[in-house]
């Protein structure tokens, strides 16, 4: 077939190792700026059976990284839409979009149907999530993330290597590392790391070279530098996430829903009704917004008044700047208290926008 | 001994600084990471790894080689 003429004359590929492409099965979690370069490569590689897991929505400001996306798309499911894209880009193979959050409750059946998973997600709760899954249904990882103008990639789960847990035991405290949306990230260091993944994943399938298990790349765009780290199992850890496998899937909602998700902005704030309004900063601190009459209670004694929360209405938590307020929602989640959302600008954007209103 | 710490990622923003030569005479990871604390207080509040010689190691690791990294999960995508 002319279309893998490239792949198949490479005599460490061949028929064989297109054969091989053919027959594989790989999931991606998240198609945005690292998934969209990951789906890119293995659609055109020829896999053969692709699932793409997302549940975000294409934006304008994802158009800067998120090559599979246009104007066109805006507004549409992210997994629906690079489906439609990668079909035009390669009709031989089968795509399936799942336009939905990976969960502790979908993820394990998901993965027992796939040979492969990629992480491509932007928030801690979804990777660790995905790291367990993998685990527990035996799948070789790979592993992507990125900062601003650096990046990793790994190799986890693999012929009984590490795991992300490894590394990094447990999630970093709520609100404490800042994702794409909040600092920003070069457009095409996503396309570098993204491709470095897809890059392992055919590696994987081959079975060619040496596979980034054990190991992690550290990757700056700035410098150029390359640093490959080696990474140590730890049983301890592994046995941790085995132990409890039995019931993953009724983890808390507070580890399921990553504080990011919870995140509102003073727009979509104004236009809520049956709200209750809590600010979490210190009484002291100006500038007080009564115009929405909310419930005071600091973040420091939040615990101890839960009670003056209301279970009927949805909260809306502010604070100056949006970081007491994240840690608010994180707060009020490990207490069994949803439909909390964190306020992303901070007291002072309320006012400006109930004056212009 | 002067050790050669690498900073990643967003300590960078706390450090100031990439990379940086350090004069340590303790013996353990856990100590160097006191030593750094009373330098940057707020890498405290930073959730990171430790690297030596490009291999990550655990707090009570003896530090015996001058090439030390620190390094902070990505959350990013």
């Amino acid at each position: 077939m002319s279309r893998y003429s490239r792949h198949i004359i490479l005599s460490e590929i061949g028929q064989k190792g297109q054969d091989k492409i053919t027959q594989a099965k790989v999931l991606v979690v998240g198609a945005g700026g690292l998934g969209c370069p990951i789906l890119q490569y293995l659609a055109a590689a020829g896999i053969g059976t692709l699932g793409i897991v997302d549940f975000d929505i294409i934006e304008e400001s994802n158009l800067q990284r998120q090559i599979l996306f246009g104007m066109s798309t805006l507004g549409k499911n992210k997994a629906l839409a690079a489906k439609e894209r990668l079909e035009d880009l390669n009709p031989t193979i089968t795509i399936t979009a799942y336009p939905e959050r990976l969960t502790a409750k979908n993820a394990i059946s998901l993965f027992n149907e796939y040979d492969i998973i990629v992480d491509g997600t932007d928030n801690f709760t979804t990777r660790y999530l995905i790291n367990d899954a993998s685990l527990i249904t035996n799948k070789p990882l790979v592993y992507g993330a990125i900062y601003k103008f650096e990046g990793q990639v790994s190799v986890f789960n693999y012929q009984d290597g590490p795991s992300y847990r490894c590394i990094f035991p447990t999630p970093p405290k709520a609100g404490s590392v800042a994702n794409c949306s909040e600092v920003g990230v070069l457009g095409v260091l996503p396309g570098i790391i993204g491709s470095m993944q897809a890059n392992e994943v055919l590696k994987l399938i081959f079975g060619l070279g040496n596979v980034l298990s054990g190991k992690l790349l550290c990757y700056n765009a700035l410098t150029a530098e390359t640093i490959t780290l080696t990474v140590n199992k730890s049983e301890l850890e592994i046995n941790k996430v085995l132990d409890h496998k039995d019931t993953f899937q009724d983890r808390q909602s507070a580890f399921n829903c990553d504080i990011s998700f919870n995140e509102i902005s003073v727009e979509k704030v104004i236009q809520k009704e049956n709200v209750q309004f809590i600010d979490v900063r210190e009484t002291h601190e100006l500038p007080k917004v009564d115009i929405i009459n909310p419930v005071q209670i600091p973040l420091s004694v939040l615990e101890q008044h839960l009670d003056k929360i209301d279970s009927e209405k949805e909260k809306i938590i502010f604070c100056q700047s949006g970081i007491r307020s994240k840690k608010a929602v994180a707060l009020l989640q490990k207490n069994q208290i949803n439909n909390c959302y964190s306020l992303r600008e901070g007291a002072q954007a309320i006012i400006e926008h109930y004056n212009q209103n | 001994m002067n050790l050669n710490i690498k900073y990643f990622g967003m300590l960078t923003e706390v450090t100031q600084c990439q990379e940086e030569t350090f004069l340590f005479s303790q013996s353990t990871v856990a100590d160097l990471l006191e030593a750094l604390f009373s330098k940057y207080p707020l890498l405290e509040e930073r959730d990171f790894q430790v690297a030596q010689m490009q291999t990550l190691v655990s707090k009570d690791t003896i530090i015996s080689e001058v090439e030390i990294a620190l390094l902070p999960p990505f959350a990013g995508g």
